[in-house]
């Protein structure tokens, strides 16, 4: 047995402080993927800071400057957001995105931060014995040639294909969700969007956040449009299996066009994918099959294919233009 | 010991034999009660064993070149590091799957290169990873390629002619109004029961007469296991126990003992008498435990304009391993299905740098029916007749290969209920041609069909006990299917008394012997053998025979070399709706409708089929282990990335059987029933996709992006 050291903080200054001070530390929260990847070998960390015991399980609506908020603490867990009345009723596409993420099973296991900060399924990072520059800078990336089904198609490198595999992520990067980010020298926030980096020539670096950063939890803004929001996740079975393309997606028309428009992919990137360049196509316009698909394809201009994902930009446009004119057909029900 | 009596049995006068006797192990499995291979420690000597955990190798050819021990060895709790240079030898080195730590040659990649023993499971764990190993690499060959598969098999599995030939059949292509000539393709499947492979094993001086050596396993066959592994470790068959009292499945995985076997007792040999425990992890399964060959089958059909077949030629391509010869069968299944004056079929290897292959569910059949039949619907479409109706026009007189009758041939009966009951009138004759919101909609059927086989080497015991109570002893196991409850209303009626009176006792090597189960033949080889045993006892016992009269008996019938040829037929119905923006798939119907014999228990029986099918159902829309020939070994290996149906997937599945009887074949009337469920189901599923889209697929699983087009 590998011995680790395990603790378990009361506060969050406190778990903060024991894994920024400590290279080899780690935080642990529902364990759903870490304690695969220590199985695995894919994580070897020296010690494990148990934050799943914080208080951090709150969900709370606040009036903040901007606007109504839905405040979701780290520990939350995904059933119980997937089910909060709040959610269910506020922000519908984001309980869609939950209870379309992995099983029941896991789904009680499993926290909001730890969904967030889940690391790719790139068979070869879960593979200690195959190269891979996300789990060994430097050693290369196996998928570039390999099985490519689930590689991403916007935003990758020569150094690393992968996608993040999260579909809550994605419903909050369309519903310009903030993550509360607490460090050593204090609180910050950010879009979540920027909270996933894209691999660059660092691929080993899924987020922004510095070793020790512990997220404390989420703001959703609760808008209107957040309201009509909804999710569409495409895989290859049912249930309990990744997202080939998932899509996000909230939308407002007045007389036939386009009001307001929030659009995020999974999927098909390194991190949850915000359309912002197809938000603007639809913006003022109609939407019918051609107004998305064009839109859809002006995001996918730069979208880069191999035999393997070459079916990710048709799956891409069919999911998008259903999803959206059936938002559009709600409207008027 | 007592000689074994040879009696042919006759037809039972069934009582119990086609009732639904609830299951007699049920209580004990959904109570937890039942105990699974490395569980089992509550048998004296067999407590606190230690645990063993492997290491395989991360080349795919080549030569070990050193294993450095020795900072698995500094860890906590590791005892010691088996490797090439330090495991026993193995006295019999024949197989080349089963002789691992015997010399440094590797043959694919994941194979067993050293094995650590430590106190817990997860020092072990941690011991493996700690192992160095180097090695001299080769450059290895690991893809499969219809045109590397060039090696002529003397035969293909179990002992089937490689090639046959009836008539002219290019002379009668070419004459044909309508011809089919398309590639189908099978993907790599790994078997994937529900419990890994797990062993428990002890070596030990007996009571009597020298070593024992103990194993507790989780096998389809205790024998099987035992007359393996005896030789290679030097022992009589007599001094391996082998038991296996529940078993987790195996879908033929754990049909012959793989090296995790050996590696268990050779290990127990060098810690005896402390017992050792392994359990494969479920990521080692992809490497050491078996899987199905990727198949290419080339099929050209000819026909007249009605549909009815001219020539069938059948060209089976699949890879076998450098270490092991495994051929599938694939094209075997079609020298019986059909009528045609020029009959070809043939079997041809890529010899790889890979694991090895061995048998899953339905070997040949699974992926040739589906090849067969997949190629009947294309014909169906080119000659414009119903694709039931085509079936019904090709149905032989007698076995095509053999000129033999059929003892019960009822597939016409099978293809027409079976339409019935899922309302296939209702079709239209044109694909595309129903949208329903944004799926697309289509009906499609394929036939199933499946060898009666009865295996050689059964015997049962039939010991009198007190109360009119009798104990009925064959060393066969029951995997999950139900065996020992059918066993014991086989027995029972028999015997002539009621199932509660039946003591039965099984998945023992110390009791009489039985054949392995797998190709669907275990309750007719098993259930043949008791029938015999009981009858025997009865002739020499009378009804009320003393306490302890006991009488051991196999059965001395030989249907197989009889007048007739045996084979169980279906007729597999799939509705399958396809998105027209993403290309997702679902079946929301999937029925079958089967002749096998006599059924001898509804609720099992309807188990099995209904698994089968979803089995088939898996395999056409998910399964596929995808081999990353760079490295050589299987990258999807873990049941998050090789996908199998999940319960969302599975909708409306219903199976039902003609009542029927085949008492030539068994006493009983049962032919057999573990496979036939996945046979044609995936080409049923793969022609109603066809039905519903108008596109063509050939090679499973059929997935989303099959439907989007270009970009
Ligand atoms: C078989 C399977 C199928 C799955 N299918 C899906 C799916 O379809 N869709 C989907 O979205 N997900 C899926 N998942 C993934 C699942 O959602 C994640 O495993 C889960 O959300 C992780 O949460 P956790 O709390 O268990 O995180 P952990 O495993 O505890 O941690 C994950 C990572 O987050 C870090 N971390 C945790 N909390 C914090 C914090 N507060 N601050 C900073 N770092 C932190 C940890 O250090 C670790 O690196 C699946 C998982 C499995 C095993
Ligand atoms: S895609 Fe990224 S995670 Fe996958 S092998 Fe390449 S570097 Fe590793």
């Amino acid at each position: 047995m590998r011995a680790l050291d395990y603790v378990r903080p009361s506060t969050p200054e406190e778990a903060v402080a024991a894994v920024a001070g400590d290279e080899d530390a780690m935080f642990l929260a529902g364990g759903s993927n870490l304690v695969d990847h220590l199985k695995l070998g894919v994580a070897r960390p020296g010690r494990l800071v148990d934050v799943s015991r914080l208080p951090l399980d709150e969900v709370a609506t606040h009036d903040t400057d901007r606007g109504t908020v839905l405040r979701v603490g780290a520990t939350v867990r995904n059933a119980d957001l997937a089910a909060h009345p709040v959610v269910r009723s506020r922000l519908p596409g984001l309980s869609r995105a939950l209870l379309a993420g992995a099983s029941g099973q896991i789904r009680q296991q499993a926290s909001t931060a730890g969904n967030l900060l889940q690391r790719t399924r790139c068979v070869y990072f879960q593979d200690v014995t195959t190269p891979c520059n996300k789990r060994e800078p430097g050693s290369g990336c196996s998928a570039l040639e390999g099985y490519g089904r689930y590689n991403a198609v916007l935003g990758a490198s020569e150094h690393c294909v992968a996608t993040h595999p999260s579909d809550m992520a994605v419903a909050m990067a369309a519903l310009d969700t903030s993550v509360v980010v607490l460090g050593p020298d204090g609180e910050r926030r950010m879009p979540s969007t920027d909270l996933h980096r894209l691999p660059g020539d660092e691929p080993q670096r899924d987020t922004t956040l510095a070793h020790g950063e512990l997220v404390t939890g989420v703001e959703i803004p609760l808008t209107d449009l957040a309201a009509v929001s909804t999710y569409r996740k495409v895989r290859d079975r049912a249930s309990y299996a990744f997202a080939l393309v998932s899509v996000a997606a909230a939308v407002r028309t007045a007389g036939g066009v386009v009001e307001d428009v929030r659009l995020a992919w999974g999927g098909v990137a390194h991190a949850p994918w915000r359309a912002r360049r197809a938000e603007e196509a639809l913006r003022c316009g109609p939407v019918d099959e051609q107004a998305v698909a064009a839109a859809v394809d002006a995001e996918l201009a730069e979208a880069e294919t191999s035999e393997a994902t070459t079916y990710k930009v048709p799956m891409l446009r069919g999911a998008t233009v259903e999803t959206l004119l059936a938002l559009v057909e709600g409207e008027d029900a | 010991m007592t000689d074994t009596v040879e009696q042919v049995p006759v037809p039972l006068d069934v009582r119990s034999v086609g009732t639904r006797l609830a299951r007699v192990d049920g209580p004990e499995k959904v109570t937890g009660r039942a105990r699974y291979a490395v569980e089992h420690r509550d048998e004296e000597g067999l407590g606190d064993p230690l645990s063993l955990w492997l290491v395989q190798s991360t080349v795919a050819k080549g030569e070990v070149e050193a294993v450095d021990a020795s900072a698995a060895l500094a860890h906590d709790g590791v005892l010691r590091v088996l490797d090439h240079t330090s495991a026993p030898r193995l006295e019999d080195t024949e197989d080349g799957e089963l002789a691992v730590l015997q010399d440094a040659r590797v043959h694919f990649r994941g194979q067993i290169v050293a094995v650590v023993v430590a106190e817990t499971s997860e020092a072990a764990r941690e011991g493996a990873a700690l192992v160095e190993v180097s090695y001299r690499a080769e450059p290895h060959a690991a893809a499969f390629t219809v045109e590397g598969a060039t090696y002529r098999p003397d035969s293909v599995n179990p002992a089937f002619e490689t090639d046959s030939d009836d008539g002219d059949v290019d002379a009668a292509l070419a004459g044909s109004a309508v011809v089919v000539d398309a590639s189908y393709g099978t993907p790599y499947e790994h078997n994937n029961p529900m419990e890994p492979h797990a062993t428990i094993a002890r070596w030990h001086e007996g009571d009597d007469d020298g070593v024992v050596l103990r194993l507790v396993d989780s096998t389809q066959g205790v024998h099987g296991v035992a007359s393996t592994i005896a030789p290679m470790v030097g022992l009589g068959k007599d001094q391996v126990h082998v038991t296996a009292p529940y078993v987790g499945g195996g879908f033929g995985s754990k049909g012959l003992p793989h090296a995790n076997v050996v590696v268990a007792a050779l290990a127990a040999r060098e810690t005896s008498p402390r017992p050792v425990s392994l359990a494969v992890t479920r990521q080692q399964m992809f490497a050491l435990t078996g899987y199905r060959t990727a198949t290419v089958s080339r099929m050209r059909l000819g026909a007249d304009r009605d549909g009815r077949l001219t020539a069938i030629e059948h060209r089976a391509y699949a890879q076998s391993a450098a270490v092991k010869e495994f051929a599938e069968q694939t094209a075997v299944g079609t020298r019986s299905l059909y009528a045609a004056a020029n009959r070809r079929t043939s079997h041809r290897l890529a010899v790889l740098d890979v694991a090895v292959p061995s048998w899953m569910r339905a070997p040949g059949e699974m992926p040739g029916i589906f090849a067969h039949e997949v190629a009947m619907d294309e014909l169906a479409v080119a000659c414009g007749v119903d694709p039931v109706e085509l079936r019904v026009r090709n149905i032989p007189e007698r076995d095509p290969e053999t000129g033999k009758p059929f003892s019960d041939h009822r597939l016409v009966e099978c293809l027409r209920e079976g339409a019935e009951r899922f309302g296939w009138a209702d079709r239209p004759a044109q694909a595309g041609a129903t949208l329903d919101g944004e799926w697309r909609v289509g009906t499609g059927m394929a036939v199933s069909t499946y060898p009666g086989y009865r295996m050689p080497g059964n015997e049962a015991r039939v010991t009198a006990l007190d109360g009119g109570r009798f104990e009925v002893a064959i060393g066969c196991v029951d995997i999950g299917t139900g065996a020992r409850t059918v066993l014991t209303q086989i027995a029972a009626d028999a015997l002539g008394v009621d199932p509660a009176a039946v003591v039965l006792r099984v998945a023992d090597s110390s009791l009489p012997p039985a054949s392995v189960a797998g190709g669907s033949s275990g309750t007719a080889s098993w259930g043949s053998a008791v029938s015999a045993a009981a009858q025997a006892f009865l002739h020499e016992h009378g009804r009320t025979p003393d306490p302890g009269a006991s009488l051991t008996a196999s059965a001395a019938d030989d249907p197989l070399n009889g007048d007739h040829v045996f084979h169980s037929h279906g007729a597999v119905f799939a509705e399958v709706r396809v998105h027209r923006r993403t290309g997702e798939i679902r079946v929301p119907r999937l029925f079958g409708m089967y002749s096998v014999g006599r059924v001898m228990n509804p609720t099992t029986a309807r188990s099995q089929l209904v698994g089968g099918l979803v089995m088939g159902l898996s395999s056409a829309l998910h399964e596929e282990s995808v081999r990353d020939p760079r490295f050589g070994h299987v990258v999807t290996q873990d049941l998050a990335t090789y996908h199998v149906a999940s319960h969302a997937d599975v909708l409306d599945v219903d199976a039902d059987w003609l009542e029927g009887s085949d008492e030539e074949f068994t006493p009983m009337g049962a032919r057999g029933i573990g496979e036939i469920g996945i046979v044609g189901t995936a080409a049923a599923v793969i022609n109603a996709a066809y039905h519903a889209t108008g596109v063509r697929v050939r090679d499973l699983p059929v997935t989303a992006d099959r439907f989007l087009g270009e970009g």
